[in-house]
C-alpha cells in the first residue's frame, strides 16, 4: 500500500465545509452570512494560508459553505477547519466552540456530490427552487476574479453548473408552483391559458395578496383594480401597482369587467355571495372568472365555486395544490439523484486522469529525449564513418537507449532506505512491465 | 397491378399508419415528451395523405365520389375528421386531441375495412358536381362536430379537475379551459357553415334530379334538426354566453344527433339515402 500513499501525498484534496438551514438556526446563519465585500476580503486573507491552493465561498440566506482545494491529506484536514473557524471568530465575533458542531465537513467525492446536490436544489429548504444556481455562479465569479479558482475549482464548478442544468431540464424538479402566489398563477393559466391583459382586482390588502398581484402583473396581467373599505388605502395601493382605486360599493359593478379576483380583507363575514355572483355572471355573459380568497375567515362564499365558469380557490385549496406539487418534486428529486450519481462518477474519472496524465506525459518526454539524443549522436557518427559500420553503430545506439531508460528505475530498485517495502516495489515493477 | 388491388393495399396502409400514430399519441400522453407527438403527427399526416390518394383513386375508378356504401362513407368520415383535426393542430397547436382522434379514426376505419365491399355499381345519378360538394361539405361538417365533441370531453375532464381541486392524470396534460372552450366553439363555427352548404347543395341536387327541393324525407328532416340544433348553440353562444360546461355538454349531445342523422336514419327509418349504408 505504500506506493499508493506516495501518489496520494501529491494529490490535491477537495474539502467542503459548511452549515445550512438544517444544521444551524437563522440566527447563526445571519451572523455568518457573507456580503460580496466579505467574500473578497476573506479570499484575500485565506489565500495567504499556504495550504489553501484554491478557494470558493458560497453564502446564501440558507447556507454558508467554503470549498477548499488543499495539498493536505485527509487526516490533516482539521488544519483547514481550524483556519476557517479562526477566521470566522476573528471577523464575526463568534465563539468557535459554539459553531464547530454546526459545520459539516465533506471530503473529495462527498464534497463533489454535496455541491452537485446543492446546485441542483436538492438540498434547498424548498426543493427545486431556482435561485441557488445563480448564487453559486456568483460565488464562482468572485473566485475567478480573485484568482482563487484553479484547475480543480474551475472544473468542479463548471461540472456543477452543467449537472444542475441537466437536473432542471431532465427532471420535473422545478415544475409546479410551491408558493401560494405561484400556485394561484398556475391555476390562472390553467383557466385562461394566457394571463396577458387579464384584468385583476385586489380586494383588501395584505402581504401575500399583494405578492400575488405583483406576480400577476409580471405575467402581463392587468389593468389592476384596487378595492378597499378605506378609499385612501386603495389609492395608495393603486399608485404602487399603477392601477385604479375602486370604491367598495362599486365592487359588484366592477366584477363584470375583471377576470381574476384576489381577496384578502379582514371582514368577519363573506363580502360576496352566490346569489350576487350569479347575477354578475349573467352580465359577464358567463365569461370565466377566477377568485383567489386568501382571507381567513373567508371573504367569498364557497358556493360560488358551483357556479358555471366561476372558479374559487381559498387558502386551504391552494395549500392542497402546493402539497401535491411538493410531493411531485420529491419524486423528481429521486431521479435527480441518479443524474448526480452519474456525474460524480464522471468527475471521479476526470480526477483520476488528472493524476495520471502529467505522469504519463513526463515519462513519455523523458524516453523521447533519450532516444532523440542517441539518434542525433549516431547520425553524426554515420556522416564521418563509412556505411559498413552502420550495423554496429545502431547496435551501440540501442544499447545506450536501453541503459539510459532503465538507469533510474534500476537505481530506485537497488536503492537503500525502504528495506521493508522493497518487496512491494519489486512486485509493482513486475506488474508494471508484465514481467511475470 | 389493377386499380382494385391498389386500393386494397392503400386501404391497409392507411389503417396501418393511423394505428401507428395512435401508439405515438398514447405514448405522448403517458410521457409528455413533445417529440412523441411530433412523430405521431407525422404519421397521421402520412396516413391522411395516403387516405386522400385512396379516395382519389377510388373516385377515378368508380367515376364519382366514393360514399355510396357503408365502407366508403365510413372511410370518408374518418378522412374528414382527420382533416379537420390536422387543420386545428396546425393552427391552434393542440396536440393532446390526437389521443382521442387517432384511436377513433383507427377503430372506425378498421370497421370499414372489415366490411364487405358490395362492388362497383356505377350510378350515373352520382356523377354531379352537386353530389361531390354535398358529400364533402357534409362530411367535413360532421368531422368538425365530432372534433367539437372530443374537445368537449376534454373540457369536462379539465373543469372537473379545477373545480374539484383534485389534479388528476390529465390536469397537466390538457390545455387551459378557455382554450378548450374556444376550440370547441371554433369547431362548431366551422362545422355549421359546412353543414349548411351540405344541406343546400343536397336540395339543389334533389331539385335537379327529382324535381323537388324538399320532400320531408327522414334524412332531410333529421338533417334540418341537426342544423337547427347547432344554429341554436351558435346563437346561444353569441347572444347568451353559452360557454364552458354548457357548450361541452351540447357538443356531446350534438354528436349523437349527427350520428343518428348519419347512420341511425338509414338503419331505423327508410329514406332516399339508403344506398349510403349498404354493406
Amino acid at each position: 500500500m505504500g506506493i499508493l500513499r506516495i501518489f496520494e501525498r501529491h494529490a490535491m484534496q477537495i474539502i467542503l465545509m459548511g452549515l445550512n438551514h438544517k444544521t444551524a438556526s437563522i440566527d447563526i446563519r445571519e451572523r455568518l452570512a457573507f456580503t460580496k465585500e466579505d467574500i473578497r476580503q476573506a479570499m484575500d486573507e485565506l489565500m495567504q494560508v499556504p495550504f489553501f491552493s484554491e478557494l470558493c465561498i458560497i453564502s446564501t440566506c440558507n447556507r454558508v459553505e467554503i470549498i477548499v482545494v488543499s495539498n493536505l491529506s485527509e487526516n490533516q484536514s482539521h488544519q483547514i477547519t481550524n483556519e476557517w473557524l479562526s477566521y470566522l471568530s476573528r471577523h464575526r465575533k463568534i465563539d468557535t466552540d459554539e459553531i464547530r458542531p454546526l459545520f459539516y465537513i465533506k471530503h473529495h467525492l462527498d464534497a463533489v456530490r454535496h455541491l452537485f446536490r446543492v446546485a441542483s436544489s436538492l438540498d434547498s429548504m424548498i426543493i427545486g427552487e431556482p435561485q441557488i444556481l445563480g448564487q453559486i455562479k456568483e460565488s464562482y465569479r468572485h473566485s475567478v476574479l480573485k484568482k482563487s479558482a484553479g484547475v480543480l475549482i474551475n472544473r468542479l464548478l463548471h461540472r456543477t453548473f452543467s449537472v444542475a442544468k441537466r437536473v432542471r431540464s431532465e427532471t420535473g424538479i422545478g415544475d409546479h408552483a410551491v408558493s401560494i402566489s405561484y400556485a394561484a398563477i398556475e391555476l390562472g393559466r390553467k383557466i385562461f391559458g394566457s394571463l396577458h391583459n387579464k384584468p385583476v382586482m385586489l380586494i383588501g390588502a395584505g402581504e401575500m395578496a399583494e405578492l400575488a398581484v405583483e406576480h400577476l402583473v409580471r405575467q402581463n396581467a392587468g389593468p389592476v383594480y384596487l378595492v378597499n373599505r378605506t378609499f385612501e388605502r386603495g389609492l395608495q395601493l393603486a399608485k404602487r401597482f399603477n392601477g385604479e382605486a375602486i370604491r367598495f360599493d362599486e365592487l359588484l359593478e366592477q366584477l363584470i369587467h375583471v377576470d381574476i379576483v384576489i381577496s384578502s380583507t379582514g371582514a368577519s363575514e363573506c363580502i360576496l355571495n352566490k346569489f350576487q355572483m350569479k347575477k354578475v355572471m349573467k352580465r359577464r355573459k358567463q365569461r370565466s372568472i377566477f377568485f383567489i380568497d386568501i382571507a381567513v375567515p373567508r371573504d367569498i362564499d364557497p358556493d360560488i365555486n358551483q357556479l358555471e365558469n366561476a372558479y374559487l380557490y381559498d387558502i386551504d385549496d391552494l395549500q392542497g395544490v402546493i402539497d401535491v406539487n411538493l410531493n411531485q418534486r420529491k419524486r423528481e428529486a429521486l431521479r435527480a439523484e441518479r443524474i448526480i450519481d452519474e456525474a460524480v462518477i464522471r468527475f471521479e474519472e476526470w480526477l483520476n486522469n488528472l493524476d495520471v496524465v502529467p505522469t504519463i506525459k513526463a515519462l513519455r518526454n523523458k524516453i523521447d529525449e533519450i532516444t532523440r539524443f542517441e539518434i542525433d549522436k549516431t547520425c553524426q557518427m554515420l556522416e564521418t564513418k563509412n556505411t559498413c559500420q552502420l550495423h554496429s553503430s545502431l547496435e551501440r545506439m540501442a544499447n545506450a537507449i536501453t541503459n539510459k531508460i532503465l538507469h533510474d528505475p534500476i537505481q530506485f530498485l537497488k536503492g537503500e532506505g525502504f528495506h521493508k517495502d522493497r518487496a512491494i516495489y519489486l512486485d509493482f515493477t513486475q506488474k508494471l512491465f508484465r514481467l511475470d | 397491378m389493377n386499380l382494385e388491388s391498389l386500393t386494397d393495399i392503400l386501404f391497409a396502409l392507411v389503417l396501418f399508419l393511423y394505428a401507428l400514430s395512435t401508439i405515438w399519441y398514447l405514448a405522448f400522453v403517458a410521457f409528455q415528451k413533445k417529440f412523441l407527438a411530433q412523430i405521431g403527427s407525422g404519421q397521421l399526416w402520412a396516413g391522411f395523405t395516403s387516405h386522400f390518394v385512396l379516395i382519389l383513386v377510388t373516385y377515378f375508378r368508380i367515376g364519382h365520389i366514393p360514399a355510396h356504401n357503408l365502407q366508403y362513407s365510413l372511410s370518408l368520415t374518418v378522412w374528414a375528421l382527420v382533416a379537420v383535426y390536422l387543420c386545428f393542430q396546425f393552427s391552434m397547436n393542440i396536440r393532446i386531441l390526437g389521443v382521442l382522434v387517432t384511436p377513433i379514426s383507427t377503430l372506425v376505419l378498421a370497421i370499414a375495412f372489415s366490411l364487405p365491399n358490395p362492388g362497383i355499381v356505377i350510378g350515373k345519378q352520382f356523377q354531379s358536381i352537386w353530389v361531390s360538394i354535398h358529400v364533402v361539405t357534409s362530411f367535413i361538417g360532421n368531422g368538425a362536430f365530432a372534433l367539437a365533441t372530443c374537445v368537449g370531453i376534454f373540457y369536462l375532464i379539465q373543469e372537473k379537475a379545477i373545480k374539484g381541486k383534485r389534479q388528476g392524470f390529465f390536469y397537466n396534460r390538457l390545455p387551459a379551459l378557455d382554450r378548450l372552450d374556444q376550440m370547441s366553439y371554433a369547431c362548431i363555427a366551422i362545422g355549421f357553415p359546412m353543414l349548411t352548404i351540405g344541406i343546400m347543395t343536397g336540395c339543389i341536387y334533389a331539385q335537379i334530379h327529382w324535381g323537388h327541393y324538399w320532400t320531408w324525407d327522414p334524412k332531410e328532416v333529421w338533417s334540418a334538426m341537426t342544423w337547427l340544433f347547432y344554429a341554436a348553440i351558435l346563437h346561444g353562444r353569441m347572444a347568451l354566453g353559452w360557454r364552458g360546461r354548457r357548450l361541452a355538454y351540447l357538443a356531446i349531445i350534438g354528436i349523437f344527433l349527427v350520428l343518428f342523422t348519419f347512420l341511425g336514419v338509414n338503419f331505423l327509418l327508410k329514406g332516399h339515402h339508403g344506398d349510403f349504408t349498404n354493406f
